[in-house]
């Protein structure tokens, strides 16, 4: 593929990926953070992001599980993905949490379920999408290209 | 006998002439007739005797023999038959004689009927007296039907029978005998009724004795009441002399009252009033009541309700009157508290509803104005966001049209944002939340400062003066911040409007004030501070003038109030959010004083405003190291810190001069000027809230004066030194200046010779472009965050900035950090697993207070280090501590102001806000 339509079509990616929601300005952010001190600075956030919210996602589905939901344990965990997902800027994420705490709060368990799931997607989503995302700069950098800036249009 | 013979003779007649000379149907007539008294047996006796006779045979010798006889038998059937008549006639005769007797008895009966029944008809006009009657009446009609039918009957005879037999006339005889008899029955029985009921009559004839009896108990009852009853009754003459008396509680014998009128009796309140009611009663001839309160010597203080009536003699001429009096002192008395008590009941009825209601109303206010502060709060974080985003892309090659457009979107944020800081001041003032904090400041410096920052900022050739009478106090206690921002927000508003001329502030002591007279301060202050005591008030007042546009009359009431500008016009041609001086009346109101103006148009304006302060002794000091050492400044500068005069002219080659001699050339060497656009932290609003920090940035075009001081704070660099964080916000220049002279000196000591002989705010200058040049050290921040990603991300964007960061994954490690190593900056996560923010913040804050970590400890916080000697000197001071908060309910503004948190930063956390962070709490 040509470099000039590789970049255009990941600019495009980031683009459609602000545009659905799934990514907010804080992610511009941590792309603003990016230099060449840091290069891969994004996908090693990112990445941590990942490894701590499967973990985190498999905690709350233990948890959830149990005979007697303890939401003691529960709403931490949530508030800690929530905190992460709003670091990086995984706003659909973001907004999942958010619903869950509010359900956390009331102790409704079946509505955590739901909850769960939804977060559940919505971070599989992102994940799915930010990979994507890191293959298509990979892709550019591996051509020799540079990684073009997304406009501050969002 | 001659009956019967008759008979034989008649038989043997019948045998000798073959038939009868009897019409046949004569015979058997009469047989008939007489079959009622003749046996049966004689008649068939009679034809046997005729059956045996048939057979004789005449005998003509016998003939006339039997000629004779027959003629002597003729004769003598004659006779019979003559006598028969005769006796017939006899017998009718008796009947009817018998007829009409009985036809009388009938008439009598009928008659007797009739009047019976006339009797019973008048009687039973009045049935209900005489139920038994009624019953009787109606029998009565009953048989008197009966007997018309029976009448009938006999009518009927009259035609069908033969009146001229006897066994009629004898059956009608009997049966009219029958009806007589029931007749003189029903009479009887009738009689016996009427006996009947006028016994009963006569036992009904008792009401009159029970009529008696009650009367006669009447009259016992009448005498009980006159016995027992608590009245006075009294009849009086038409002179009102007493002729009878009776009273229930005598205490007067009747000789002392009779003849003697009320006047002569009694002596005392109400006496004459019963007198001359009486008399009004007696001349008018109406009978009426009157409540008259007596207060004699014989019975003390007694209302008595008085019934008077006029008395009249026979011939209609007024005699005198009767009286009745019943006391009711008691009823009265509680009459009267019942009304009482109603009144207050509905005094409190009515406060309380309108107390409803204004609770209502404030409820409804406080939701309104919580709202809008939520509101703004939700606002602030975005919009700062947009203003942050607009400084960078302002820091980034644009053409000159992008600029322009883009200076115009940051100035236009910018005043949202002061907009919405404002609002929320407000809010907070208005809430209640707004604390006041108490603190030792120097009113001189403050007005100093104040008109040094409006003069660095001015852009206009005016000329900004500070007068300080004086007797005001070199050092008084209140909240700095507060009145540091009503003066600048003053000044501010002062420079805005005033095109050429002066600005000015000038402080004087006044007497307290009218309006808070009742407060138990008292304004003596001069010889109270001569008395050594330790604390006292004072009142200052302020004026804030300058020679402006000033304010038309009709503008004036609505000064104060709430996004109010004088005119719209003014709104147009000096912007501004109408919030300022609504601020300000409300801090000078939460510190009990009062906020006034007076102005001119086209003269200037005056605003004024009162407040009372303590006044702390020398011997306040001793305690406080960092205030000792403000004392030795003060000593070692006395016409410095009691310097009354300040002038801030648009001078060429410098800003401001001040009065001290020399300090002009002083400051020359701090003066830039600057080619490119800079921002600046003006320090007019001191209020935590502003944490942002956009709110507060003026932009300076090209050629603006700059103090250098400024300019430091721009560019992030800063010297080691915590002293500045006095109150969180680093500006109380002269304060912290000052402690940092001493602090320092020791390491400066070639810039120690220079500091005496400059003025307070130039030490500060001066010692930073030292430290400057000399420390290149960072600020120390310490990070409080649990969340990995978080921690990277803020650490990254820190590293952008410039600075690096120590990290703390809770409270308690937050706390450790604190008590190894002095820290410039804290970020704190509010959420924390182990010890979360709000409480970590509570902690570090008693260590400052108290100097050790025995609150901490006491929360279970492990400290192993002892405190050092510089941990000591540092926990006088307070560590900035900047919340970051997801935004939640749980983690409000408000809850970490509460806690000692002096600002927040909304997560997530963006370079932006990061930036105004550092440029407002590192300087």
């Amino acid at each position: 593929m040509d470099l000039v339509q590789m970049q255009k079509s990941l600019q495009d990616y980031t683009k459609s990926l602000f545009l659905e929601g799934i990514l907010d300005s804080q992610f511009l952010q941590l792309q603003q953070l990016q230099d060449e001190s840091n290069p891969d600075f994004v996908s090693q956030v990112v990445t941590l992001f990942f490894q701590d919210s499967d973990r985190i996602l498999n905690d709350l589905s233990l948890s959830l599980d149990q005979q007697v939901v303890d939401f003691k344990k529960v709403d931490p965990h949530v508030h800690q993905l929530k905190g992460s997902s709003s670091s990086i800027g995984a706003q659909r994420v973001k907004n999942a949490c958010v619903v869950f705490r509010s359900f956390c709060e009331q102790q409704n368990v079946e509505a955590c379920h739901r909850c769960l799931q939804q977060v559940k997607q919505e971070y599989y989503l992102v994940k799915n999408r930010l990979e994507t995302l890191f293959k298509l700069e990979q892709q550019i950098v591996a051509s020799g290209g540079m990684i073009p800036a997304v406009e501050l249009g969002f | 006998m001659v009956c019967e013979m008759e008979t034989d003779q008649i038989e043997e007649m019948d045998v000798e002439v073959l038939s009868s000379m009897w019409p046949e149907n004569v015979g058997t007539e009469a047989d008939k007739q007489f079959n009622v008294e003749k046996p049966a047996g004689d008649l068939d006796t009679l034809k046997e005797v005729t059956i045996e006779e048939k057979p004789t045979i005449a005998d003509l010798t016998r003939l006339p023999e039997l000629m004779n006889s027959t003629q002597q038998g003729s004769s003598q059937l004659t006779n019979l038959v003559k006598q028969w008549e005769y006796m017939q006639d006899n017998a009718v005769r008796l009947l009817r004689e018998e007829l009409k007797n009985l036809n009388r008895q009938r008439e009598e009966a009928e008659a007797k009927e009739l009047k019976i029944i006339e009797e019973y008809k008048f009687e039973s006009n009045e049935p209900e007296n005489v139920p038994v009657l009624d019953e009787t009446s109606d029998l009565f009609r009953r048989f008197r039907q009966k007997k018309r039918d029976a009448l009938v009957d006999s009518k009927k005879i009259e035609i069908y029978e033969e009146f001229d037999t006897v066994a009629y006339w004898k059956q009608k005889a009997l049966n009219l005998e029958k009806m007589l008899e029931a007749s003189t029955e029903r009479e009887r029985r009738l009689v016996e009724k009427l006996s009947e009921s006028l016994k009963t009559m006569e036992s009904q004839s008792a009401p009159v004795q029970e009529l008696t009896q009650n009367l006669e108990r009447a009259e016992g009852f009448l005498h009980f009441i006159l016995q027992n009853a608590p009245i006075v009754m009294g009849h009086q003459d038409k002179d009102l002399r007493y002729l009878f008396i009776y009273n229930k509680y005598p205490s007067l014998r009747e000789q002392d009252i009779l003849g003697k009128t009320d006047v002569e009796i009694f002596h005392g309140g109400g006496v004459k009033e019963s007198q001359d009611f009486k008399r009004e009663v007696l001349e008018k001839g109406k009978a009426s009541k009157r409540e008259i309160t007596f207060t004699t010597d014989l019975f003390g203080s007694k209302t008595f309700l008085i019934y008077v009536e006029p008395v009249y003699n026979k011939a209609g001429e007024k005699i005198g009157i009767n009286y009745m009096g019943m006391e009711v002192t008691e009823q009265v008395d509680k009459r009267e508290k019942m009304a009482k008590l109603r009144e207050d009941n509905a005094v409190r009825k009515a406060m309380e509803s309108e107390l409803n209601k204004t609770i209502h109303i404030t409820e409804e206010t406080m939701r309104a104005k919580q709202m809008l502060a939520t509101m703004s709060h939700e606002i602030r974080s975005p919009l700062s966001g947009v203003v942050g985003m607009a400084e960078i892309l302002s820091t980034t090659r644009l053409d000159k049209e992008q600029r322009q457009l883009l200076n115009v979107m940051i100035s236009s944020g910018d005043l949202v944002l002061q907009l919405i800081n404002d609002i929320l001041d407000l809010s907070k003032v208005e809430s209640g939340v707004m604390k006041l904090e108490a603190t030792k400041f120097r009113p001189r410096e403050v007005v100093k400062h104040v008109l040094q920052t409006a003069a660095a900022s001015l852009k206009k050739s005016l000329t900004l003066e500070g007068n300080i009478a004086d007797d005001v106090p070199i050092e008084v206690v209140g909240d700095v911040l507060r009145i540091r921002q009503i003066l600048t927000n003053l000044i501010s508003n002062a420079i805005k409007f005033t095109h050429e001329g002066n600005v000015g502030i000038k402080l004087q002591v006044i007497s307290e004030p009218s309006f808070a007279r009742d407060n138990t301060l008292t304004a003596d202050t001069e010889e109270q501070e001569q008395n050594g005591l330790t604390e006292t008030s004072v009142w200052i007042c302020c004026d804030v003038w300058d020679t402006g546009i000033g304010i038309p009359e009709n503008a004036i009431p609505c000064l104060f109030k709430k996004y109010m500008q004088a005119s719209a016009d003014h709104a147009r041609k000096y912007g501004g959010t109408g919030l300022g001086l609504a601020i300000c009346k409300q801090l000078v109101e939460l510190m009990g004083g009062q906020l006034t103006v007076t102005s001119r148009v086209n003269e200037g304006s005056t605003f004024t405003f009162i407040l009372p302060y303590k006044v702390g002794t020398s011997d306040d000091y001793s305690d406080d190291q960092d205030e000792f050492s403000d004392m030795a400044d003060h000593q070692s500068e006395p016409d410095d810190t009691a310097e009354g005069y300040f002038q801030f002219k648009p001078l060429l080659g410098s800003i401001y001069s001040n009065g001290g001699p020399g300090i002009g050339n002083d400051f020359l060497p701090h003066k830039v000027m600057l080619t490119s656009p800079i921002k600046l932290m003006n320090s007019f609003v001191a209020d935590p809230s502003n944490n942002t920090g956009q709110s507060e940035m003026l932009q300076l075009e090209n050629g603006g004066y700059v103090d250098e001081s400024k300019l430091e704070t721009s560019s992030g660099h800063c010297p080691e030194s915590a002293h500045q964080y006095e109150n969180g916000n680093g500006r109380c220049f002269s304060k912290e200046s000052e402690s940092c002279s001493s602090s320092q000196a020791s390491s400066e000591g070639g810039t120690l010779e220079m500091e005496s002989e400059l003025t307070v705010s130039s030490h500060r200058e001066e010692e930073k472009a030292e430290t400057d040049l000399k420390e290149t050290s960072k600020p120390k921040i310490l990070l409080v965050e649990d969340n990995k990603i978080n921690i990277m991300v803020a650490k990254s964007m820190m590293k952008q900035l410039g600075h690096t960061m120590d990290i703390a994954n809770n409270g308690v490690e937050a706390i450790t950090a604190i008590n190894h190593s002095s820290y410039d900056l804290v970020l704190m996560d509010v959420c924390m697993p182990v010890l979360d923010g709000l409480k970590a913040t509570r902690l570090i804050r008693s260590y400052e207070e108290t100097g050790n970590w025995n609150a901490a400890i006491e929360a279970g916080v492990d400290i192993k280090t002892l405190e050092n000697e510089q941990v000591c000197v540092r926990s006088t001071n307070r560590l900035p501590i900047i919340a970051m908060t997801a935004n939640t309910l749980a983690e409000s503004s408000e809850e970490c102001y509460a806690n000692g948190m002096d600002s927040f930063i909304s997560k997530p956390v963006t370079l932006q806000k990061l930036r105004e962070c550092l440029q407002q709490y590192l300087h």
